[in-house]
């Protein structure tokens, strides 16, 4: 294995983008990438798009091919990656791997998603239906709120987590997306606002579900080599990978009060990249909801199992505290466009390693210089944890 | 953003998969005939809800079907407000994960409950149910 380094990252508005189709969407990013790592679409020897929604929440059925034609790759090697809500960090992985075995130079992951073309009880119902259709969506009608509503009932029994400790998730978040020029939601939340929200699926509410969003981001990799050849120095080095999966069933799982996928997932990633939980300035957790980010907490050993509650209480997620969580306003005020999300989170790490973060008041205090990202496809169906130091 | 802007209607598509349940379509007859079927694995004896024609743990094809007793106790639950397209028109349902005495877990909705009395914890029993022409299986409070 090759190291391999992140040379460019670009990420499109987040929102709803009616103004844009998934080839314009994914424009925006590549262009913010390809400029940050000086190439051009000619240099471009391999291409992952990760995009969930082909063909069910949007009109294009390929979007790889799409995007590689409308962004100049055609001609690259080429796949579309899917694993749902983490279908970004599957392309980023792909990419990686295709530099990190010594196949190609320069590799590029798009994730893109477009999720504002159908009125939204279809949109949850397709999310919905990603799960087990046959068994699980057919007969009942679970919504992705509904299936980590599922996991927070579990959590609030066994651990005395409150709905107010899941508000003060979307109270934080929202803080950041507010200093963050990209993110879908631009204003702050009080947990009374959080909790007199309507219930959407109890116990979660309103202002506890990440929005339906539409947007791309862009990650450019490069081998040692390339770096020599475009000069570049000091660039962000991808530490290690680590990745799980969960039942497609949920009635197959041992336990609703954490996702095993993020545990084995993360433990990986600590031994590839060899660091600990603790060695982590900045980190990008998957809160599609907010009892996910109480979750991830724990599953990913910032705090011990049940206190995740507890550690959102405390601020020791914000910048200043233990380690900095979501303060580009995570997927609840930043916006989760499935597809996009896992490179979107790798374009706010690079962004922050390098120093380089949008407000500045947002910008953490970097002690080791490592970042963590943490992408669930589905409800722990898929898990990429991503480590990237520099 | 764009709100207003051009856009062009894609063609409308209705899409019905025709889903083969051979080799679980007894669990659907059965329903029809008020019992609730889980496969135990002749190879290894693991029980599974849902049911399977293969065991994914010893791939053996030999299953036997067993009727599950349905008394269970909650495991996860939630009150879906906010429902789905091809749910829109049902009123809002709760749903659970409970754990059976057979060890196997079941998701399905949970039925006649006053909302203010499901937790973690409570007992309840399966039953089967025909609506329309689809036999279905729920929970209902012990
Ligand atoms: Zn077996």
């Amino acid at each position: 294995m090759r190291k391999v380094a992140v040379i460019g990252v670009g990420c499109s508005k987040f929102g709803v983008r009616r103004d844009v189709n998934v080839a314009r969407l994914s424009f925006e990013a590549v262009k913010k990438a390809f400029e940050d790592a000086n190439i051009n679409g000619k240099n471009v020897e391999f291409l992952a798009v990760g995009s969930a929604g082909a063909g069910g929440l949007y009109e294009e059925v390929l979007p790889a091919v799409v995007v590689a034609e409308y962004c100049g790759m055609t001609g690259a090697g080429l796949t579309r990656c899917e694993a749902a809500c983490a279908s970004g960090s599957a392309a980023f992985f792909t990419a990686y791997m295709a530099v990190a075995n010594g196949l190609v130079d320069l590799a590029v992951a798009v994730g893109v998603e477009k999720m504002t073309e159908l009125e939204t009880p279809v949109v949850m119902e397709m999310l919905g239906r990603a799960g087990y259709y046959l068994w699980e969506f057919h007969g009942f009608g679970p919504t992705f709120p509904a299936y980590y509503a599922l996991y927070a009932s579990a959590h609030m029994e066994k651990f005395g987590t409150r709905e107010e400790d899941l508000a003060l998730v979307a109270v934080k978040n929202h803080k950041y997306g507010s200093l963050n020029p990209l993110a879908h939601f631009q204003n702050r939340v009080s947990v009374d606002e959080v909790l007199a929200s309507p219930v959407i699926a109890w116990p979660l509410k309103l202002y506890d579900c990440c929005p339906i969003s539409d947007g791309a981001a862009a990650v450019v990799l490069a081998s040692e080599d390339k770096l020599r050849e475009l000069k570049v120095e000091d660039p962000v080095w991808v530490r290690g990978v680590g990745f799980s999966s969960g039942t497609a069933n949920l009635s197959r799982r041992g336990d609703y009060v954490g996702l095993k996928a993020s545990v084995l997932a993360s433990r990986m990633a600590y031994r590839v990249a060899r660091v600990e939980p603790r060695d982590v300035d900045v980190a990008c957790v998957h809160d599609c909801f907010t009892i996910a980010e109480i979750m991830a907490y724990e599953d990913l050993g910032f705090c011990k199992k049940g206190e995740g509650g507890k550690l959102i209480r405390e601020g020791e997620t914000e910048i200043g505290g233990r380690i900095a969580v979501n303060v580009d306003g995570g997927l609840k005020a930043k916006g989760h466009p499935i597809g996009a999300t896992g490179c979107a989170m790798i374009y706010e790490l690079v962004k922050q390693l390098r120093g380089e973060a949008e407000k500045r008041e947002r910008q953490v205090p970097l002690k080791n210089y490592v970042g963590l990202a943490h992408n669930i496809g589905g409800v722990g169906h898929y898990c990429y944890v991503t480590v990237l130091g520099r | 953003m764009g709100i207003g802007l051009p856009f062009l209607n894609s063609k409308p598509l209705t899409l019905t998969f025709k889903i083969p349940i051979n080799g679980f379509s007894r669990f659907f007859e059965e329903l029809k005939n008020g019992r609730v079927m889980a496969t135990k694995c002749r190879g290894c004896g693991k029980l599974y809800f849902p049911p399977v024609a293969e065991c994914g743990e010893c791939f053996s094809s030999g299953m036997d079907w067993v009727e599950l007793d349905g008394e269970g106790e909650v495991e996860a639950f939630t009150h879906v407000v906010v429902r789905p397209e091809s749910f829109k028109r049902n009123p809002p349902y709760t749903l659970v994960v409970a754990r059976l005495k057979e060890g196997v877990k079941v998701f399905a909705k949970l039925s006649n409950v006053d909302l203010a009395e499901v937790r973690v914890g409570m007992k309840v029993k399966l039953k089967t149910k025909i609506v329309g022409d689809e036999a279905i299986y729920e929970f209902t409070p012990v």
